[in-house]
């Protein structure tokens, strides 16, 4: 392997510093016993144990969760249908048009996609609230789900699917025994993405939720306005942990499976 | 002769019960105007965009028959196969089994296993599991599953392996696994899609033997594919040869290989030496044609159809030239040349000789090692003569 020089490895530190060390900060503070947020007081917990009471907060983590569990399951399932759609059907009418639509919302600026589906729940006059956040979330992790899903397909022997046909099993049933055991791990990561992506939004979120649906980062993002607390940090830290853990497990799932199948 | 009944696989096929040779000899439903077939192509045609895959094809498959498809890459042969197994619908014409119209059927519900180049094997699954899949879909009992499968274990001599996982396997257990998987659920028949394509070639000529016995013993319909003419050729009690999506000849191997109907099929099935000529006259079943490189040849021909002065090509395969030093006795059938090459392959030697002079033809002819010795007889440069039997030439259709 090809050594790096001494310059490289100053720009490698200090771009790795810029990019966590006010992560670093943010963790190392959340334990700080000092209610100053910028002055050191020693180690503690206690901000942690002060998070447990603060009840509007969690329950904004517990609407946070749900939501990105429903939303996710919502993105993953759909996800899945345009890919295996994009992969399967070869070359059918509108497969440009369509796939384009599907991925158009992984480079629409987050504004715009919360503004038009407000203004869509608006004219509907939909209730806003916890489904319409879902939907909205739903919508645009769909297009990730379906990237990551589609892949693995690009890689899948159509033979085997052939073959189960041959040994009489019906279309569905050849998916569920043969189809979704071999792209779960994508299947997995897709979901996990999408999971992260509803958990940490907050434009498109504040866009279009109503009363009685403050989700996690919304709650946050109000809380600091009002000044930064340790409290903050805490929760922060937590969250940081959630999405390491899942985002570090969908990547080794598809490290796995990319083993698997070469 | 049929080539299953050759010496050399006498040994392979000890456990075969009854002596095949009178059996296999019989065997010739395709004769037989009272046979009923098993598969029926017809005026079967399959586009791709342009291209004319399969073309107005006709084709009877008879029950216990071993068929073989031949043909050189893109001749529509894995189409066929395709159509047979329900993967790809024909554009215009219809697919019989059994007297019934299956065009419509979904693979899934046909009664026609196959066994894939690939070999297909889901990864997922163990080989027990592998072999289980098509049973599981029929819903049959645990206890049935499990005593078919150790059946077609012991059926392929895989016992023991049941719990192996695809990877864990050679490339031969492999292409077994796939057998036993594709002949677990008593297809009527079974489609194999070049399957030795991935075997070394001891491995291969095993197997051939083998898949033989399994036909008989379990008194299935095999159609394999394959661009392997001597594996189509040993296995085979029946074959086809296919070009730009239509049958060119079908027949018996031996037919194929001796009686060939066409240049194409005469060139595609083993080695030939084509000489171009016309007919000089025709006396009873004697045909004189005159060619340019190797003068007055006589063929001993059906030459009903064969008008004075037509032109046509000769063909003469390697093995059934003489080559000798002196001049042979014959007024005819000869020609002199010179040797341009030798090659050795052990069993026999392919000698290049030059006739016409060094701007002539380049004829093979095959040598049969047939004693053991150092000293060859020809060497590089000699001055030789070709000579070979009436009944060696054949006439082929330009």
């Amino acid at each position: 392997m090809k050594r790096l020089g001494p310059g490289l490895i100053m720009a490698l530190v200090a771009g790795f510093a810029f990019l966590y060390l006010p992560i670093l900060a943010l963790i190392a503070y959340s334990f700080n016993a000092s209610r100053l947020v910028t002055v050191w007081g020693g180690f503690s917990t206690h901000w942690y144990g002060a998070l447990m009471a603060n009840e509007p907060l969690l329950d904004a983590a517990w609407l946070s969760i749900r939501l990105a569990f429903v939303s996710a399951t919502a993105a993953t399932v759909l996800g899945t249908l345009a890919a295996l759609a994009l992969a399967r059907h070869g070359a059918f009418r509108g497969r440009t048009l369509f796939s384009g639509m599907v991925l158009a919302p992984l480079v629409m600026p987050e504004v715009i996609t919360g503004l038009s589906l407000l203004l869509l729940f608006v004219s509907a006059q939909v209730e806003r609230g916890f489904w319409t956040v879902t939907i909205a979330h739903a919508t645009f992790s769909l297009g990730f789900a379906c990237i990551v899903v589609q892949s693995r397909l690009a890689g899948f022997d159509r033979s085997l699917e052939e073959a189960a046909r041959d040994l009489g099993a019906t279309p569905v049933i050849t998916f569920w025994t043969v189809t979704l055991p071999l792209i779960w791990p994508a299947v997995a990561a897709a979901w996990m993405l999408a999971f992260t992506l509803s958990l940490d939004d907050l434009v498109i979120a504040s866009f279009t939720t109503g009363p009685g649906a403050t989700t996690l980062p919304m709650r946050l993002y109000s809380a600091v306005r009002l000044g930064v607390s340790p409290e903050i940090n805490a929760a922060c830290t937590i969250m940081i942990g959630a999405v390491a853990l899942v985002v570090i497990a969908a990547s080794l799932l598809l490290k796995r499976d990319q083993l698997a199948g070469a | 002769m049929n080539p299953r009944d050759a010496g050399a696989g006498a040994p392979l096929r000890g456990k075969r019960k009854a002596s095949p040779g009178s059996v296999r000899r019989a065997f010739q439903p395709w004769n037989d105007p009272a046979a009923e077939p098993l598969v029926v192509f017809r005026n079967v045609t399959k586009r791709f965009d342009t291209v004319t895959a399969v073309d107005n094809l006709s084709l009877a498959l008879y029950p216990r028959e071993f068929f073989a498809l031949l043909g050189a890459s893109g001749c529509g042969k894995t189409t066929l196969m395709r159509m047979l197994a329900g993967f790809e619908q024909p554009d215009a014409g219809e697919i019989l089994l059994d007297g019934v119209d299956i065009t419509a059927v979904p693979p899934h519900r046909r009664p026609i296993n196959m066994m894939f180049q690939s070999y297909a094997l889901f990864p997922h699954l163990s080989v027990g599991d592998n072999i289980a899949y098509g049973l599981r879909r029929e819903g049959l009992p645990r206890e049935r599953i499990a005593r078919r499968v150790a059946e077609m274990l012991a059926l392929v001599k895989l016992d023991g392996l049941e719990k192996r996982r695809p990877d864990q396997l050679s490339g031969g257990q492999r292409q077994r696994v796939a057998l036993a998987r594709s002949l677990a659920k008593r297809p009527k028949l079974l489609l194999l899609d070049e399957p030795m394509a991935a075997l070394d070639r001891k491995l291969r000529e095993s197997t051939q033997f083998e898949l033989m016995d399994l036909q008989s013993e379990l008194g299935l319909t095999f159609m394999v594919v394959t661009h392997d003419q001597d594996e189509a050729m040993t296995m085979a009690d029946r074959m086809a040869v296919m070009n730009h999506g239509r049958l060119v000849q079908i027949g018996p191997p031996d037919e194929i290989y001796e009686a060939p109907t066409s240049r194409y099929v005469a060139e595609f099935v083993g080695d030939i030496n084509i000489l171009e000529g016309r007919v000089a006259s025709v006396a009873g079943e004697i045909v004189r044609v005159e060619t340019a490189m190797a003068g007055a040849v006589e063929l001993d021909e059906e030459a009903a159809s064969l008008a004075i002065g037509e032109a046509i090509f000769v063909g003469l395969r390697p093995e059934k030239i003489t080559l000798s030093h002196d001049e042979p006795a014959q007024v005819v059938n000869k020609v002199a040349g010179e040797i341009w090459d030798i090659g050795y392959l052990g069993d026999f030697t392919m000698v290049q000789v030059m006739v016409g002079g060094d701007d002539g033809q380049l004829l093979k002819v095959a040598l049969a090692n047939r004693t053991r010795r150092i000293e060859r007889p020809f060497a590089w440069e000699d001055r030789v003569w070709l000579s070979w039997d009436v009944e060696a030439g054949l006439v082929l259709p330009p």
